[in-house]
């Protein structure tokens, strides 16, 4: 029973580190994840990998458009491209 | 040999956040980079009849846009008398003379080459985002980069929690195997 309940599933691990790459797993989840990965080669994997895309990310500091610039930014190109087509 | 073709109608949705990154993490400013963006794609669809086919689309408008940001200095460095150096100095009796050796150390200034290394993880990264799925290109964009909460997303995209974590996870790991080939 004790076993059982602090048993996660390989995808419910998965889930739970990617909710911690954005810090939004609580600690009972990120403890239930340690215990995982001190024996799960696949989880461990996933979650080292998935450390590493975070830190490059976080590392290059990339930067996109939010939709409101992006829809403003495509409403003036297709008034010019209206006028090229 | 003329292999790319050009199609304009596609350009914001595949290249308009590649371009603004390559921009801002060279002009500091949010406006100024989607000006400049705006005017590439401008300025490519009136130089569409230039294109020989030999690069791809997105390479041709980043020589566009090269250009742009080179432009774009120059007319900032021409505005003679308009520079300004500022530097804050300590005028207390306590300090007063450490001014210089406290702006010789700088050591979170980040070097020339780290940025050009961080420009180039960069790029990689955006190379990676661009082989993902138009939606789970959005939702990770939405999430990691621009840091909307779980709720704005779902509202925005119209979408249920579960949907975007499962969006996320595929996001996620497309992106991590991308970038162990093509990076790490």
């Amino acid at each position: 029973m004790k076993k059982r309940f602090l048993f996660i599933s390989c995808e419910e691990a998965k889930h739970i580190c990617d909710k911690s790459q954005y810090g939004e797993s609580t600690f009972w989840e990120r403890f239930k994840l340690s215990i995982r990965l001190s024996w799960c080669h696949v989880t461990k994997s996933y979650s080292s990998k998935n450390n590493k895309l975070t830190h490059s990310i976080k590392q290059a500091e990339v930067d996109c458009l939010k939709n409101d610039e992006r829809n403003k930014l495509k409403q003036q190109f297709e008034k010019e491209l209206a006028k090229h087509q | 040999m003329a292999n790319h073709q050009l199609n304009p109608n596609n350009w914001i949705d595949l290249y308009s956040d590649y371009l603004f990154n390559y921009t801002i993490s060279r002009v500091n400013d949010r406006v100024v980079a989607q000006d400049l963006v705006s005017e590439t794609f401008l300025a490519g669809l009136k130089s569409m009849g230039n294109f020989k086919g030999e690069a791809s689309e997105r390479t041709w408008l980043v020589s566009i846009l090269k250009r742009k940001i080179i432009d774009h200095y120059r007319k900032i460095n021409s505005k003679k008398g308009k520079a300004e150096v500022r530097m804050n100095y300590n005028s207390d009796s306590d300090t007063e003379g450490d001014w210089l050796e406290e702006r010789v150390e700088d050591t979170f200034e980040k070097t020339a080459e780290a940025k050009l290394e961080n420009s180039e993880l960069g790029d990689a990264i955006y190379d990676c985002i661009a082989k993902l799925p138009a939606k789970q290109a959005e939702v990770f964009k939405m999430k990691t980069i621009l840091g909307y909460d779980t709720e704005t997303i779902c509202n925005e995209m119209n979408i249920t929690a579960s949907n975007l974590w499962v969006l996320i996870h595929r996001a996620r790991t497309a992106l991590a195997n991308c970038m162990e080939e093509n990076w790490f």
